[in-house]
């Protein structure tokens, strides 16, 4: 087969496993988990097969118009460079991971035939997005997933809290892409094509307009995509969704889309430097923030999605100095480790009953319960943190040595500025995520108090996934960053030594700093209880954490806090912490600046509706109803009275017709 | 004999089933009435025919052929009202056309909106399908 026919069955496998699976989910159990995992599993193999092909060599086009639609035209069209060939790979590698993951995690759930065949599409509509070489293409894979997360978030809908989060995912990331829509429409009317080497082509040559509009525009898109500051706020509370579907979305698919959209267009955005300097303090901000809140969250899952947030952040920074390479780079070594963090903090919550870090550390022997989870996370976390040699060190440094590059002006294509406000939200990052991985890691495995709950052991299917993705977290970095730049733009994505040794000085100084801190506060755990668990023993993973969500609230008082005295981030935060669990109150902003005035809104079209306008109707109709009433009275069933109406009549007419006729 | 003895003597005879029409209760006698106001107009079918004919040259005798229509329909309608009556009288126990009422408006307390409450009470909708 020709490379195009592999990479065209690359997406089409699962989105075929996903049609058959809603098909025969009902009808034919037994078929549910093959056609689940089997499509997701060869459309890796596949998409491994494309990258051996294309090598990083020049790239594959190739395009086919269905129908002419106007003016300007739109192709089924595909465009794989050393970018989409990597991601593709990272997309199928964690989508299998988490199929696989998925049958034993949800092995009890009813709805498990429509989550596997969500599941599939989401998975198809990423690598549709990866692929594709026509923006209009990319755009319907783009909206396929969002309204996949939409379901997949809401899937435990049975709780508040999972309802809540699916809608506001779904809103808050269209109101990022009505913007990014105009802003295609925009960019393919400058370049006169949606073909993205076409338009690729026609920012070389200079031939954009509105390069600050319409990257401005994009950006918002990618923002709400990529959960970048202003438009993150759905990330976290996306928590409330199954964790495979976490992983799934925060490793590999949607978040990742706007950021590799980024930079397949990363020319577009090179074009205007305004765009430049927005996107480093949006990645700045956002970095910061996330890095801080996540100091401060109680849920595992949150700690992992402000995480995530930041990850994201630098990559986006990495884009906004103008180095893709970098940013991919980050983008394929996170996939990875936050693809094993979810999963194994899956593990974690199944094990321990609860999705508490405060009452994890009152839990005696967790790590035992699940050695697995506890060895593979410790890899991931130390690779979140950038410790070499793990791969998240050698991405991170990538990013940060191109930051440093554009600041001592090595380059020209990126502003200083931008290069300067990346370094130093970077460094800063870097101490901050190494105490919130420390801290996670302690909490949640060094914790002392009653013994944790026995679920039992662990399904194979979970646990082995985590040793698969635990090899690229550790691996990925070290053998990669020498290979890689022959994939990407050429560009070296070695480590400097400069950024290198303050990166990871900054990182041990974070995580030390942190270990101290707990060492001050965990002897106050053992003195105040608290913490809820529920335990299935029989029930799958899936109840458990459906249960520890929907209980946390009731239990702490807030789905992103608890009171516990003995937290190390509290200790570290100070006054912040508070604000910080709660996102830096920014979901209240939103409702004060949003939800208010459009409720307020929609009550008082409720009022011109109800009041004004039925009012007339009501008034229009009281005539006839009046007349009606009146006429009803006649209506008295004797029949002996209507004909006696009937001849009184009959009479009156014959008089009037002999008075006409006799000229009276 | 002069036309004008047939009709009056019609006149008189439909008169009489018209106050019999209308005012009498039994439904049989109400039923008789008819017969008579139809018998009434068959006279007068005949009667004209008989007119019209003795100026004509030649004629069809319309009038009488449409009096034997008139016969014949009256005997189906007849049959066919004897019988509800029987049946009616089975039901309720009485012919009197008085007490046979059950056609007439109702007198709900709030008449003009009953279209409205039916339709905020799909229950009592419901009730009322399930009897009908």
């Amino acid at each position: 087969m020709t490379t195009t026919t592999l990479a065209v069955l690359v997406p089409l496998l699962p989105f075929l496993g996903a049609a058959a699976g809603l098909l025969l989910g009902r009808t034919a159990p037994g078929f549910v988990r093959p056609l689940a995992v089997l499509p997701t599993l060869t459309s890796l193999v596949l998409a491994a097969l494309v990258a051996a092909r294309q090598g990083g060599d020049t790239a594959v086009n190739a395009a086919t118009e269905l129908t002419p639609t106007g003016s300007v035209p739109i192709e089924l069209a595909l465009h794989i460079d050393g970018f989409a060939a990597l991601v593709a790979v990272l997309v199928g590698l964690v989508a299998s991971c988490v199929q696989i993951y998925s049958t034993g995690y949800l092995r009890d759930d009813p709805r498990y035939p429509s989550y596997a065949a969500l599941v599939s599409l989401f998975t198809s509509a990423m690598l549709l997005v990866v692929y594709s070489g026509d923006l209009i293409v990319l755009l319907v894979g783009w909206e396929v997933m969002g309204i996949c997360s939409y379901f997949l978030v809401g899937h435990y809908w049975e709780t508040p809290e999972a309802r809540a989060a699916s809608l506001k995912a779904f809103l808050v990331t269209k109101l990022g892409d009505v913007p990014f829509l105009i802003g295609l429409f925009a960019l393919a009317t400058d370049a006169g094509s949606f073909r993205i080497t076409k338009v690729l082509g026609a920012v070389a040559s200079g031939g954009l307009d509105h390069p600050t509009l319409i990257a401005l525009l994009l950006l918002a898109g990618v923002a709400g995509k990529s959960a970048q500051f202003p438009l993150h706020t759905w990330l976290p509370d996306a928590m409330a969704g199954p964790t495979p579907v976490s992983a799934l979305i925060h490793a590999a698919t949607m978040v990742a889309a706007g950021v590799y959209f980024i930079a397949r267009l990363l020319p577009v955005f090179e074009a205007s430097q305004a765009a430049m300097i927005v996107l480093a303090v949006m990645a700045a901000v956002t970095m910061a923030g996330s890095a801080l809140a996540a100091l401060a969250q109680d849920d595992i899952k949150r700690v992992l999605a402000y995480s995530t947030i930041g990850q994201l952040g630098y990559m986006t920074g990495a884009l906004a100095v103008g180095d893709r390479g970098a940013a991919v780079f980050h983008l394929l070594s996170h996939g990875a480790f936050k693809a094993l963090l979810f999963l194994a903090a899956g593990v974690i919550i199944h094990a321990a009953g609860t999705n508490s870090l405060a009452a994890m550390s009152r839990m005696r022997n967790l790590r035992d319960r699940v050695p697995d989870a506890f060895w593979t996370m410790t890899v991931a976390l130390l690779a979140l943190a950038a410790i070499p040699p793990f791969s998240g060190f050698f991405s991170k440094e990538a990013v940060l040595g191109v930051a440093e590059h554009v600041v001592t002006g090595h380059t020209e294509h990126a502003p200083a500025a931008a290069g300067w406000i990346v370094l130093v939200a970077g460094l800063l990052t870097a101490v901050l995520t190494a105490a919130y991985a420390m801290r996670l890691w302690l909490l949640a495995f060094r914790g002392r108090g009653a013994e944790a709950p026995d679920h039992g052991r662990q399904p194979l299917t979970m646990t082995v996934v985590l040793w698969v993705l635990a090899i690229p977290s550790l691996a990925l970095g070290g053998f990669a960053f020498r290979v890689l730049p022959d994939w990407f733009d050429g560009r070296d994505l070695g480590p400097t030594l400069t950024t290198s040794v303050l990166g990871t000085g900054l990182a041990l100084a974070g995580g030390i700093v942190t270990y101290g801190a707990w060492r001050h506060t965990t002897a106050l755990a053992a003195r105040i209880p608290l913490g809820a668990v529920s335990a299935h023993p029989e029930g799958d993973a899936a109840q458990v954490e459906a249960e520890a969500i929907a209980t946390h609230e009731p239990a702490y008082g807030d789905i992103a806090y608890a009171p516990d005295p003995a937290d190390p981030g509290r200790l570290l935060l100070g006054p912040l912490h508070r604000p910080a669990a709660a996102g830096f109150h920014l979901d209240a902003v939103y409702t004060a600046l949003f939800v208010r005035p459009v409720q307020a809104g929609a009550s008082l079209v409720r009022f011109l509706d109800r009041e004004v306008v039925e009012t007339y109707v009501r008034g229009a109709g009281a005539l006839p109803r009046w007349l009606g009433t009146v006429v009803r009275r006649a209506q008295t069933g004797n029949v002996q009275t209507y004909v006696s109406a009937l001849l009184a009549g009959t009479v009156v007419l014959a008089v009037a017709v002999v008075l006409v006729a006799t000229g009276a | 004999m002069h036309l004008a003895y047939p009709a009056v003597l019609s006149a008189l005879l439909f008169c009489t089933g018209l106050y019999g029409v209308l005012a009498r209760r039994n439904a049989i006698l109400v039923l008789m009435s008819v017969e008579l106001m139809l018998n009434a107009v068959n006279l007068n079918l005949v009667a004209f025919d008989v007119w019209l004919s003795k100026a004509a040259e030649e004629t069809l005798h319309s009038g009488q052929a449409l009096t034997l229509f008139t016969i014949a329909i009256a005997a189906a309608e007849i049959g066919i009202g004897l019988a509800i009556v029987l049946a009616v009288h089975r039901n309720r126990g009485t012919a009197d056309i008085d007490k046979l009422r059950d056609t007439s408006e109702r007198h709900d307390p709030d008449g003009p909106d009953s279209d409205a409450r039916t339709a905020e009470q799909p229950g009592e909708a419901q009730k009322a399908e399930a009897t009908a």
